[in-house]
C-alpha cells in the first residue's frame, strides 16, 4: 500500500477497492516501523489520522462527494500551524505551543479531504541545509541513516522517500523544499512566491518564504499544488491570479520546441563531478525529445549567496523578535525580580539553538545604523539585478535548469559547525526566492555511493506548469524509480 | 575581513535580547566577522543607480471591505500564555521600582 502514488490512492479510495482506513493504517504501521531511525516526525497524529480516514470512508459510504486528496495521508513541516495539534518550529521556545488555528493550507488539505498524519522535524525556525538544528535530534536519510537529508525541510523529504506518506508540505526560503528533495530522491517544489498563502506560516524571511509540495512523482506533486494555491486574503503577499494549470501540465508532456536555458554561472565550478555528470546526461536526453538547450548569462548570481545572507537574517531578526515570552512560548526567569527585557533575553537565551542566533546576531548587525546602507541596502540592489537577469534568461528561454545542489548527502556532523561551507549548499536554489519565480527538484539519478542526483528546473513567475510538463518529461526520460 | 570585537557582539545581543554566555561571545565574534567578510562582496556589485528590491512582488495597501468577523475569544489568546493574572497576560515588571 505504502508504495502507491498518491494519484492511484485517491483513485484507489474513490473506487472502492480500498478504505481510507487501510490506506492511513498502512502508512501509519510504516511510520512506526522506520521513524525510531529516521526521526522524520515530531509528532504522529494516530487518532485523529484514523478519524479523517473514517470521516472519507463515511462520506463515500453516504455518496457524498470526495475531495481531490480523500484519504490520501499527508505530513506537514512543523513550522505551519495546525489548529489542537502542537507547533513548535523544531525550537525549544515553541515546545508545547498548540495553535489555535489553522495555516490556510491545513485548512485546504482539510477541505481537501486529506488525511493530515503528522509533523516534521526540520531545522530550528527553518534555518539550515541539513535538519541538523532541530531542537529535537537530526532527521537521518533513508538512502543512508548515516549522512544528513538536507533541509531544512528534511523531515517532510523523508516520510516522503521512506514511504512514510505520499506527500508532504514543507517550506522553502533560499531552498529548504528543493535541496532535500535532491538529498532524499524525490520531487519538491517550491511555487512563484505569493502563489500559495503564506498565513499561518511561521515566518523566517516574509519575502522570500514560499510552501510548497514534496512527492515521489511529478504528478504527484501537482496534486498537491493545485491543492494548496490561490488567492488567500488572510495574506497580503497573496497573488489574486488564476492557479498555473500544473495538474495539465504534469499530464502532458510535451517539450518539443521548448527552450531550456543553461545558466553558465551555475553550470560547472563547485559542483560534484557526478552531479555534473547527470546534469549533462539529462540535458541530453531532454534534447534528443525536441528540447532546444540554450545557454544563458546572469552574471550578477555570483552575488546571490552573499545578498540572500544579509536579506534573509535581516528579516529573520525582526521576525523572531516576536519570541518574547510574554503571550505563548517558553517563559524563563520570571521570579518576580527580573525586569521584562531581562526575561525575555533570558528567555531567547535558553529557547533559540545556535543557528537561529547566528542568524539574528547577523541581521541585527545589517540593519544597525552606519552599516545598514552597505549591507542591507546594498543586498537589496543585488536583489534587483538579480531579478533583471532572470527577466533577461526568461526572454531566451522558457525554462532554466540547473543542478539542485553542489553535492549529494554528506554525513551527519560535517558542516554543522562551519556555517559558510552549509550556506553554499544553496548555491543553485537561493537565486530563485530573490527573485520570487518556482522551482523544482526532481531525482535524475545516483551517484557512485548510490545517493541521490537532483535537477532544477526554474520558470518565471506564475508560469508555475512549465515545471510540470519540463519535469513530466525529464522523469518519463530518466525513468526514475530508485528508492531507499 | 571586518573585525568585529566581542563588545560589539555583546551590544548587538543587548539590542536582540539574547542573554549570551561568555563563550558563545567569543564563538560569534570570531563567525560573525568570517560571514560578514563573505557577504561582503555584495559591496563590490556596481548598483548606485538601482532601485533596491525590498519583495518580490510590488505591492502597495492591500484593503478588505470593513466587515465584523469572529476573533479568538480571550480564553483561546490566553490558552498557550506562560501566566495569566484577572483574564490578561501577566507579564513581568516593565518600571523601576524607583
Amino acid at each position: 500500500m505504502h508504495d502507491k502514488t498518491a494519484l492511484d490512492l485517491a483513485a484507489g479510495i474513490a473506487a472502492g477497492d480500498f478504505s481510507a482506513r487501510e490506506v492511513t493504517t498502512a502508512f501509519l504501521d510504516r511510520i512506526a516501523a522506520t521513524d525510531g531511525e529516521l526521526n522524520a516526525f515530531l509528532l504522529v497524529d494516530t487518532a485523529g489520522a484514523l478519524a479523517a480516514a473514517d470521516s472519507v470512508d463515511a462520506d463515500r459510504a453516504e455518496g457524498r462527494p470526495l475531495g481531490p486528496l480523500a484519504g490520501v495521508p499527508v505530513a506537514i513541516k512543523d513550522v505551519l500551524a495546525t489548529e489542537g495539534l502542537a507547533t513548535t518550529c523544531g525550537s525549544r521556545i515553541l515546545e508545547g505551543w498548540v495553535p489555535p488555528y489553522d495555516a490556510t493550507v491545513t485548512r485546504n488539505l482539510r477541505e481537501a479531504g486529506a488525511v493530515i498524519i503528522g509533523k516534521t522535524n526540520m531545522d530550528e525556525f527553518a534555518m539550515g541545509s541539513s535538519t541538523e538544528n532541530s531542537a529535537f535530534g537530526p532527521t537521518r536519510n533513508p538512502w543512508d541513516t548515516g549522512l544528513i537529508p538536507g533541509g531544512s525541510s528534511g523531515g517532510s523529504a523523508v516520510a516522503v522517500a521512506a514511504r512514510q506518506a505520499p506527500l508532504s508540505l514543507g517550506s522553502d526560503t533560499g531552498g529548504s523544499i528543493r535541496q532535500p528533495a535532491a538529498m532524499c530522491g524525490v520531487v519538491g517544489v517550491k511555487p512563484t512566491y505569493g502563489g500559495v498563502s503564506r498565513y499561518g506560516l511561521v515566518a523566517m524571511a516574509s519575502s522570500l518564504d514560499q510552501v510548497g509540495p514534496f512527492a515521489t512523482t511529478v504528478a504527484d506533486a501537482a496534486l498537491l499544488h493545485s491543492v494548496i494555491a490561490g488567492h488567500d486574503p488572510h495574506d497580503s503577499t497573496s497573488l489574486d491570479a488564476p492557479v498555473p494549470p500544473v495538474l495539465q501540465a504534469a499530464q502532458n508532456a510535451d517539450i518539443r520546441g521548448m527552450r531550456i536555458g543553461v545558466v553558465k554561472q551555475l553550470a560547472g565550478e563547485g559542483f560534484q563531478a557526478e552531479v555534473r555528470a547527470h546534469f549533462d546526461r539529462s540535458l541530453e536526453l531532454l534534447a534528443g525529445a525536441g528540447a532546444e538547450i540554450v545557454e544563458v548569462d546572469c552574471p550578477h548570481f555570483e552575488h546571490a549567496l552573499a545578498a540572500y545572507y544579509l536579506i534573509m537574517p535581516s528579516e529573520c531578526s525582526s521576525n523572531l523578535a516576536k519570541f518574547d515570552a510574554m503571550r505563548y512560548g517558553l517563559r524563563v526567569g520570571d521570579d518576580g525580580n527580573n525586569s521584562v527585557e531581562q526575561v525575555m533575553g533570558l528567555t531567547r537565551e535558553a529557547g533559540f539553538g545556535p543557528e537561529v542566533k547566528r542568524r539574528i546576531m547577523l541581521g541585527t548587525y545589517a540593519l544597525s545604523s552606519g552599516y545598514y546602507d552597505a549591507f542591507y541596502g546594498q543586498a537589496q540592489k543585488v536583489r534587483t539585478l538579480i531579478a533583471r537577469d532572470f527577466a533577461e534568461a526568461f526572454a531566451e528561454a522558457d525554462v532554466l535548469a540547473t543542478p539542485t545542489a553542489p553535492t549529494t548527502a554528506f554525513p551527519i556532523g560535517e558542516k554543522v559547525d562551519d556555517p559558510l561551507s552549509m550556506y553554499l549548499q544553496d548555491i543553485a536554489t537561493i537565486p530563485a526566492n530573490l527573485a520570487g519565480v518556482p522551482g523544482m527538484s526532481l531525482p535524475v539519478g545516483l551517484d557512485e555511493k548510490g545517493l541521490p542526483v537532483g535537477l532544477q528546473f526554474m520558470a518565471p513567475a506564475l508560469a508555475d506548469d512549465r515545471l510540470y510538463t519540463a519535469g513530466a518529461a525529464l522523469e518519463a526520460l530518466t525513468g526514475w524509480e530508485a528508492r531507499p | 575581513m571586518p573585525e568585529i570585537s566581542r563588545d560589539e557582539v555583546a551590544h548587538l545581543a543587548r539590542l536582540a535580547r539574547l542573554d549570551l554566555t561568555e563563550d558563545e561571545l567569543e564563538h560569534y565574534a570570531e563567525q560573525l566577522g568570517v560571514i560578514l567578510g563573505a557577504v561582503q562582496r555584495v559591496s563590490e556589485v556596481a548598483a548606485s543607480d538601482v532601485e533596491p528590491m525590498s519583495h518580490p512582488v510590488a505591492i502597495s495597501n492591500v484593503f478588505r471591505t470593513d466587515q465584523r468577523v469572529p476573533g479568538l475569544s480571550a480564553e483561546q489568546a490566553l490558552a498557550a500564555a506562560p501566566a495569566v493574572e484577572q483574564d490578561r497576560f501577566r507579564v513581568p515588571r516593565i518600571l523601576d521600582e524607583e
